[in-house]
């Protein structure tokens, strides 16, 4: 039996609030599926699950819950199955633990567990954006699996299950303030940021993007903010001592780098999402996946996994016109890179001047964790990179 | 297609993109991109909006062409009418 906890979603988040499960006790998850959404001040967020069971009791809706708190018990594949329901209150695990779980209405006296639904994942998102009930539904897939076909169906039918109230997926904009304030206000009174900045010429990528972007389909355009990602990703190899978190008085640097994207948020707010392991991810994956962040994010469909992993953050705010930006950490990461906007400027090359397309690159790193000497590495690293489009 | 339905169907897709924008609001002769805040990310998902309501290519080239609300009317009917 295992614990699946309340998740930090975030360095500013103290606590949480499930607003809805979207499994019941007796169901199967696998890693990965997403089980609840969480309120949080930055909106709510699809809490996914990284352990394979069965679903045991669930914690209680709408109540304000620590990190850390147990949410429910999952019983492991391989564990002998229990004799009776598990009572909350028989719990033997530790205090907090229980205190949690009391509080859960009392589950009504089934004789029996309820029978485990096998619902596709994209049938239960449907299910959740349509307010369908997806235990009322009687399954047509293999071995009964609820399809995205029954809940549509079932949606749409005058006789559909009672739908559950919609949920509220925006956030409150001075819920987010107070939540950047928190986490900026934390940022600036603990890392020491040292702030580098480099121009960095970017014909090569431009031209290699106008060449390849004019045999594409719209659909499967580059923008350039995706060759930046990437190339920080690969210039970081340069420079492991800026990518990872600062924890427990120390760096615990990561293999992978998870790169935090700092998305604008229409009607205010901020948040920066990761995209997972970017460094091993080709230029089109990494494209659609960023198109696919940026929807979610503004229309309130993180995940907790994109949350609470980013191991350094990049922010493109030179799409807004400004030169150059020099960025807050978010703590516990250890740098952020920023990009300025891409203008022609004079460049001095060979002894002439010539106009050239370049966007500044800076870098705010934590001195904790690293030397500026560290820093300039890196960002000499990224400017070549860049020049080379085809390795990226 | 009238150019009012083209208009119509540009607005709405704007709209998808930028939900608070008031499309009583917006000029024809105004730089869109000004009018409507839109990164880089989501004037992609305007120009794939246009795409797939007009079924017109737009060619990463012309997006400069694509300066105003009138512009973009415009170059829609004409590729339209090219076809």
């Amino acid at each position: 039996m295992t614990d699946f906890v309340m998740p930090a979603l975030g360095a500013d988040m103290e606590t949480g609030k499930v607003v809805q499960w979207l499994v019941r006790p007796g169901d199967r998850v696998r890693r990965g599926d997403v089980v609840a959404v969480v309120e949080t001040h930055k909106g709510a967020i699809d809490v996914e699950i990284f352990l394979d069971g069965v679903i045991g009791d669930l914690a209680p809706l709408e109540v304000q819950l620590p990190v850390g708190a147990v949410l429910a018990h999952v019983q492991g594949a391989g564990e002998p199955m229990q004799e009776a329901p598990r009572s909350v209150t028989s719990s033997s695990a530790s205090a907090p633990t229980a205190a949690v779980l009391a509080t859960a209405a009392p589950s009504p006296p089934t004789a029996a567990p309820a029978a485990r639904r096998n619902v596709s994942p994209a049938a239960r998102r449907r299910a959740q954006e349509l307010g369908v009930d997806i235990q009322a539904l009687s399954g047509s897939g293999v071995e009964a699996a609820v399809t995205l076909a029954d809940v549509e169906q079932a949606a749409a039918s005058p006789g559909a299950p009672p739908a559950a109230p919609a949920l509220r997926r925006g956030f409150e904009p001075a819920q987010m303030r107070a939540a950047i304030a928190s986490a900026m206000a934390r940022s600036k009174r603990e890392i020491p940021h040292y702030y580098l900045n480099e121009p960095v010429p970017v014909r090569v990528a431009l031209d290699w993007l106008r060449v390849r972007n004019a045999v594409l389909p719209v659909t499967e355009r580059l923008l350039l903010a995706v060759l930046l990602i990437k190339a920080v990703a690969l210039a970081l190899r340069a420079a492991p001592q800026l990518n990872g978190h600062f924890v427990e008085g120390g760096l615990r640097p990561s293999a992978a780098v998870h790169v935090g994207v700092a998305i604008s948020l229409r009607g205010g707010g901020l948040i920066a999402p990761a995209l997972h392991d970017v460094q091993s991810k080709p230029l089109p994956q990494l494209m659609a996946e960023l198109a696919d962040l940026v929807t979610r994010a503004r229309s309130g469909r993180l995940r907790s996994s994109e949350m609470n992993s980013p191991t350094i953050t990049v922010t493109n705010l030179g799409d807004t016109g400004v030169e150059s930006v020099f960025g807050v950490i978010y703590p516990p990461q250890v740098a952020l890179v920023g990009f300025g906007r891409v203008g022609e400027r004079a460049w001095a090359d060979a002894g002439r001047i010539v106009p050239m397309p370049a966007v500044d690159a800076s870098l705010a790193a934590d001195h904790r964790a690293s030397d500026g000497h560290v820093g300039a590495a890196f960002l000499r690293a990224l400017a070549e990179q860049l020049q080379q489009p085809d390795t990226l | 297609m009238q150019d009012s339905e083209i208009r119509a169907g540009v607005v709405t897709t704007l709209c998808e993109v930028a939900p608070e924008v008031d499309p009583a609001q917006l000029s024809g002769l105004r730089p869109l991109r000004q009018q409507v805040d839109l990164d880089s990310m989501d004037w992609l998902n305007v120009i794939i909006g246009w795409h797939k309501r007009f079924g017109v290519d737009i060619p990463e080239a012309d997006y400069a062409k694509l300066t105003t609300l009138d512009a973009v009317v415009r170059y829609i009917g004409e590729r339209r009418g090219g076809v």
